[in-house]
């Protein structure tokens, strides 16, 4: 049913509906509303979970590993520092192989300190071998959400997925969200986890042991090879769930009005949305460029990403986030991605964009655009600053 | 696209007011979303919220610059925000006073008096709800001045987001806005 919902009340509802055993997390601007509204649904008896305080997110982490080691669906939410301070749980989830799922209500990390929307958080975790999923509007949260279930728990995966949603320009946002009317037929697309290994008392395992020289090297082979070959596992996910839902926002990438683009941009995440309003009044003056969505960060689509770029002139890559020392971190692999396939004639240039919340408007875009595609070997170059601030100390 | 943009100060309820507003458009078969200005709110400081309705779907996610609307929950704000800034030219500028119009425009520049209406706000919600919170009266107002969104939808959604004594009194402080509007007794 249609309804209007906001980013946060939407991915708890979805939340509700994928009927996690165990929600455990530490509150933070701006994922609060999210485990407010799930607390608030566990004590009103709409969602038959436990719901665990803790004292920090590294706890909340702990929580819901411990949870999912026993057998159950666990569900953790978070942002920013707070993601930091889970992040060294989070590596343990993935290498004991626990299909947790996360949400990061995407914000910037301190310091100075900014409660505001980028991508840097997240990104943090790029190699903890979780899979990242990034979500353009409130409707593909509520959908990512239970796909996201759908994919941790497929037996060649069993991993952790953590969800993109930004923080505030999503989870604060009111907008009409078509969610699903009968939790029945959720139960059928997400059937109960049934875990082969799992803590137990009446038949011992153990998770996360030492693993010595002669078998680390094979574990962490082992888990680059799940995550790697979880790609086909997130396109089934996503066809299914168009299927059973009517749903379909893209899987690993999501191309649009790219058919004979000279000029595409590649972004994740809600600004999107205001990049596809900026295009669509390009193409109206005849302007061929087109859009390349990336919904899976982790893992990176290369060969999709190639293939769907590999005949372009100019690929302008946004990010709201930066390697410091480096550059940009998508235009990063992009570029990586087209060298190792022998693509050399794209003009790839990688702009960072709206940190700590700063606004991007559509003239932003226009005028990155006309700039973009005028340059070569753009790696990361921050764009939108105001000199007048930059001789100052934070 | 209608943007509508709210002024008000941390406390007085401009981001209900904005997603009641959203909601309220919903209702009306549109397109609609609603946001906060993403501050560190506190009580008392300058706040903004934001609501876009629209027939199509909105994907565009920045704050409004050059807003349709504009409504200010206190009129006190106009001194220390430009509340006005951005407005379209055929836009309406919705203040919440009782002083007149010759001493309100002295505040704004390159805004004509037909794009300013002054509501008593602070008067009606005090005569109904006996409390200083004019957020839902301006809402019934807004149906009024901007024909926008359906009274009847504003009312339902308010009543929707509070419990039924104060919903009820709520959506009357809407319905006696909009009375006041549509009897003639504000000038355009």
């Amino acid at each position: 049913m249609k309804k209007v919902l906001e980013g946060s009340m939407a991915i708890s509802d979805s939340i509700r509906m994928a009927e996690p055993k165990v929600i455990s997390a530490y509150p933070i601007t701006p994922q609060t509303h999210i485990v407010e509204h799930l607390s608030q649904m566990v004590a009103d008896g709409d969602l038959k979970a436990e719901y665990i305080m803790v004292e920090s997110e590294h706890s909340a982490a702990s929580v819901v590993l411990g949870a999912s080691a026993c057998g159950v669906r666990t569900y953790t939410a978070t942002a920013a520092q707070g993601l930091l301070y889970m992040e060294e749980v989070i590596y343990n989830i993935a290498g004991m192989r626990l299909p947790v799922v996360i949400t990061v209500a995407n914000r910037a990390v301190s310091a100075p300190i900014s409660i505001w929307n980028d991508m840097q958080d997240s990104m943090a975790l790029r190699d903890s071998g979780a899979i990242q999923l990034v979500a353009e509007n409130n409707q593909e949260a509520y959908d990512m959400h239970i796909q996201a279930y759908k994919i941790a728990e497929n037996p060649d995966v069993m991993l952790p997925v953590i969800v993109c949603v930004d923080g505030f320009v999503l989870t604060h946002t009111f907008e009409v969200v078509d969610t699903i009317d009968h939790i029945e037929k959720v139960r059928e697309y997400l059937p109960p986890l049934n875990m082969q290994y799992k803590l137990d008392v009446n038949d011992p395992f153990s998770f996360g042991t030492i693993a010595e020289p002669s078998v680390y090297l094979e574990a962490r082979y082992n888990l680059s090879t799940a995550i790697n070959n979880s790609k086909s596992i997130i396109i089934n996910a996503a066809n299914e769930y168009k299927e059973m839902f009517g749903k379909y926002e893209g899987a690993l990438i999501d191309p649009y009005k790219m058919d004979d683009a000279d000029t595409v941009i590649v972004a994740m995440g809600s600004v999107l949305g205001t990049i596809k309003d900026v295009v669509d009044e390009l193409r109206e003056s005849g302007k061929k460029i087109g859009i390349l969505k990336v919904r899976s960060f982790r893992p990176f689509p290369a060969d999709e990403i190639v293939n769907a770029l590999k005949n372009i002139k100019n690929a302008i890559i946004i990010e709201k986030a930066v390697s410091l020392g480096k550059g940009g971190i998508l235009s990063c692999e992009i570029r990586d991605a087209l060298y190792q396939r022998k693509v050399y004639s794209v003009n790839v240039n990688g702009y960072i964009l709206g940190l700590g919340g700063r606004d991007i408007t559509p003239k932003n875009i226009y005028d990155l655009i006309m700039k973009a595609e005028k340059e070569e070997n753009i790696d990361g170059e921050f764009f939108g600053l105001n000199n007048e601030m930059l001789n100052k100390v934070f | 696209m209608k943007e509508v943009r709210i002024h008000g100060r941390g406390g007085q309820g401009s981001v209900t007011m904005a997603s009641i507003l959203a909601i309220s458009f919903f209702d009306d078969g549109k397109y609609c979303q609603a946001f906060p200005s993403f501050g560190s709110e506190r009580t008392g400081a300058p706040v903004q919220a934001f609501a876009r309705v629209s027939d199509t779907p909105i994907r565009t996610r920045h704050q409004i610059y050059n807003p349709d609307y504009i409504i200010v929950q206190d009129v006190t704000l106009i001194n220390s925000v430009s509340v006005a800034k951005g407005l379209k030219d055929s836009g309406k500028l919705i203040i919440n006073t009782e002083v007149d119009l010759k001493e309100i425009i002295k505040n704004f520049d390159n805004i004509n008096e037909s794009n300013i209406v002054l509501f008593p706000a602070l008067k009606i919600a005090m005569k109904i709800l006996g409390k200083p919170i004019v957020n839902t009266t301006l809402l019934g107002a807004f149906s009024a001045i901007t024909g926008e969104v359906a009274i009847g939808s504003v009312k339902k959604e308010i009543e929707a987001r509070f419990n039924s004594k104060l919903g009820k009194i709520n959506a009357d402080a809407a319905q006696a806005a909009y009375d006041y509007v549509k009897g003639g007794k504000i000038g355009f």
